[in-house]
C-alpha cells in the first residue's frame, strides 16, 4: 500500500520524528559499546593490567593490518579463506537442493535414504574432517569437502521439507492443464520454495564459514584459519585477533549479500 | 446431438492403508452441451471425486465413463478444472497466472495471449495484470482463477466448490459474475457445492446425490418464472424457495439416517 504523503497530519510528523530519533539513539548506543570495549581493551594493555603479549590490542592489531596490508599477504589469507566460503556454501546449497529434487522425484528413494539421513544430518560433521584429509590429500580440496559436508544435509532437508509442504491442490491445478510431474517441479515446486533456498543460504554462510575454519586448521598453509592456528602455537596473538575481527566482518559481509539476493528474488513478497 | 459427458453406472473405491472407501457407486449421469448442472449432497459424499473423474486426473474402479463421445484416458484441453482456492502463485503476476495454462499446454501464441488479455480487460481486471496476487482482493482472485481457467479455451468446466473460500457478501457477488461469464461464453459447466441456494441459482439442473456410497438420488430441472436470469436474480424467483425446499428435505432424510 502506498503512503499518502499529502496530508500529513501533525501527529503524524511528531510520531515520525520520534521514530527516527529512537532509531539513531540505538545506532549511537550500538557504536558507544562498540568503542568503549576497544577503549577499555587499549588501556586495560597499556596500564598492563592485562598482558598485551597474550591479550593483544587494538592499537597493536591495527599495526599487524598495516604490515600486513604492506606486505600484501593480509588479501592473500582473506582472499582464499572467502573463496573457500563463497565455492562452499553455493556448492552446498545447489547439490543440496538437487538432492532434495531427487528426493521429492522419487518416492522410493527417499523412502530408503531416510534413516540414513537422519544419522548422517544429527553427526558432527567436523568428526570426519580429519578422514577427508587423509583421504582427499592436504590440500584446499579437503577444505572445500569439508564446507560442504557442513550444510549439505541440512539443506537437502530443509529444502526437501519445503517441498513436502507445498499445497497439494497446487500441484492439482497444474494436472487439471494437463501438467507433467516436471512442470509441478518447474512451475510450483522451485518458485515456491525460492524462500526456503534462501533462508538455507543464509544458515549455510556460517556453517560454510566453520568448515572453512575447521578445514584450514587442519591443513592450510594459508587462509585465515591457519593464520589463527599457526598464529596461536607461535604466540603472535595479534594474528590470531585480527583474524578474529575480519572473519567478523567477513560474514557480516556474506549475510548481507544473502540479504541483498532475497531482495532481488523476492520481489513479489513486498 | 449426442451427450457431451457421460457417465455409465461408474463406481469408484479409495485404498488407504487403513481401509477402503467407496466414494460413489453404480453412478449415471448425462450431460448435454451448454446445460449448467449443480451437484449436491452431504459432505464426503463423493461429490468432487465425480469432477476429477471427468477431468481424468483419476480412473474409475469400474463403468464407463465418455467425454465427447470417447473414453476418458487422461486430462484433456478441452477441459477446465477450478478448485475451491484460487491458487493464483504469489510470485507470478496476474498477467502470467492467466498464462499458466496456455504455458504447460505450450500455447501460449499470440492470439493465445490476446484472448486472456481480452477477458481481463472484459472482466474488469485489465488494470492489475502486472500486479501481484496479494494486492488482489479474494473474489478478484477468484475472477483472476476463472479467467485462467478460461484461456485454455474449454469446452466444460469443472468448478469444484469454488466459492466457499470467500466471505457471504464477496460469495453472492462473485457467483453473480462467474455465472453470467459461463453463460455469457456459453460453456458446458458442472458446479459441486454444498451450498443449496447458490446450486438453484446458478444452474438448470441440480442433482442431490447420497451420502457414501454417493448415487444420484433425484434430479430436479430448474425453470424459473423471471426473464434474463442470472445467479442473483434467480433467488428472487418465486419457485425458488420451493426448490430450495424440496431439495433441503432430501439432503436432510440423509442427515437423520445417520444418527
Amino acid at each position: 500500500m502506498k503512503m499518502n504523503n499529502i496530508n500529513v497530519s501533525n501527529d503524524h510528523l511528531k510520531y515520525l520524528n520520534n521514530m527516527k530519533r529512537r532509531e539513531r539513539i540505538i545506532k549511537i548506543t550500538q557504536i558507544l559499546i562498540l568503542l568503549s570495549i576497544l577503549l577499555l581493551w587499549e588501556i586495560a594493555a597499556n596500564l598492563a593490567w592485562i598482558d598485551s603479549f597474550i591479550f593483544s590490542q587494538p592499537t597493536k592489531i591495527l599495526k599487524t593490518l598495516w604490515e600486513m596490508i604492506l606486505d600484501g599477504s593480509i588479501f592473500i589469507h582473506t582472499g582464499i579463506s572467502l573463496f573457500e566460503t563463497v565455492v562452499g556454501f553455493l556448492l552446498s546449497t545447489l547439490l543440496g537442493t538437487s538432492i532434495a529434487v531427487l528426493l521429492w522425484w522419487n518416492n522410493f528413494i527417499l523412502r530408503v535414504s531416510d534413516p540414513y539421513l537422519v544419522i548422517i544430518n544429527s553427526l558432527p560433521k567436523t568428526a570426519l574432517a580429519p578422514i577427508l584429509i587423509v583421504w582427499i590429500g592436504n590440500n584446499m580440496k579437503s577444505i572445500l569437502f569439508t564446507a560442504v559436508l557442513m550444510s549439505i544435509v541440512v539443506t537437502t532437508l530443509t529444502v526437501l521439507n519445503g517441498f513436502l509442504e507445498v499445497d497439494q491442490d497446487k500441484i492439482k491445478l497444474i494436472e487439471t492443464f494437463g501438467g507433467s510431474k516436471k512442470d509441478v517441479l518447474r512451475m510450483v515446486m522451485i518458485p515456491a520454495n525460492v524462500p526456503t533456498i534462501i533462508n538455507a543460504l543464509k544458515v549455510n554462510v556460517g556453517l560454510s564459514l566453520v568448515g572453512v575454519m575447521v578445514g584450514e586448521f587442519l591443513v592450510a598453509q594459508a587462509g585465515l584459519g591457519y593464520l589463527i592456528i599457526y598464529g596461536s602455537q607461535i604466540f603472535k596473538l595479534d594474528w590470531v585477533m585480527l583474524s578474529i575481527v575480519i572473519l567478523a566482518l567477513l560474514a557480516a559481509l556474506l549475510y548481507k549479500t544473502v540479504l541483498l539476493l532475497e531482495r532481488r528474488f523476492l520481489k513479489w513478497r513486498e | 446431438m449426442a451427450p457431451i459427458v457421460e457417465l455409465r453406472s461408474v463406481a469408484k473405491t479409495y485404498h488407504t492403508p487403513s481401509g477402503e472407501t467407496k466414494a460413489l457407486e453404480d453412478l449415471n449421469l448425462t450431460i448435454n452441451q451448454g446445460d449448467f448442472i449443480s451437484i449436491v449432497g452431504p459432505s464426503g459424499c463423493g461429490k468432487s471425486t465425480i469432477l476429477s473423474l471427468i477431468a481424468g486426473l483419476i480412473k474409475p474402479s469400474y463403468g464407463e465413463l465418455l467425454v465427447f463421445g470417447s473414453p476418458v484416458t487422461g486430462t484433456s484441453s478441452k477441459i477446465g478444472y477450478m478448485l475451491q482456492k484460487d491458487h493464483l502463485f504469489e510470485w507470478r503476476s496476474i498477467l502470467s497466472n492467466v498464462y499458466l495454462g496456455l504455458e504447460i499446454q505450450k500455447k501460449l501464441t499470440d492470439e493465445n495471449k490476446a484472448y486472456a488479455n481480452k477477458l481481463l480487460d472484459i472482466y474488469g481486471l485489465g488494470d492489475f495484470k502486472n500486479r501481484f496476487p496479494s494486492e488482489l482482493s479474494g473474489g478478484m482472485r477468484q475472477r483472476v482463477a476463472l479467467i485462467r481457467t478460461l484461456a485454455i479455451k474449454p469446452e466444460i468446466l469443472l468448478l469444484d466448490e469454488p466459492f466457499s473460500a470467500l466471505d457471504y457478501q464477496t460469495r453472492l457477488i462473485v457467483s453473480d459474475e462467474i455465472g453470467r461469464i459461463i453463460k455469457r461464453e456459453n460453456k458446458t459447466a458442472i458446479l459441486v457445492s454444498h451450498d443449496i441456494a447458490e446450486a438453484i441459482s446458478m444452474a438448470d439442473k441440480v442433482i442431490v446425490l447420497t451420502k457414501r456410497p454417493g448415487r444420484i438420488k433425484s434430479s430436479h430441472k430448474i425453470e424459473l418464472s423471471i426473464d434474463n436470469r442470472t445467479p442473483f436474480k434467480s433467488r428472487e424467483a418465486p419457485e425458488f424457495r420451493e426448490y430450495f425446499n424440496t431439495i433441503w428435505k432430501e439432503l436432510k432424510s440423509h442427515e437423520n439416517e445417520q444418527y
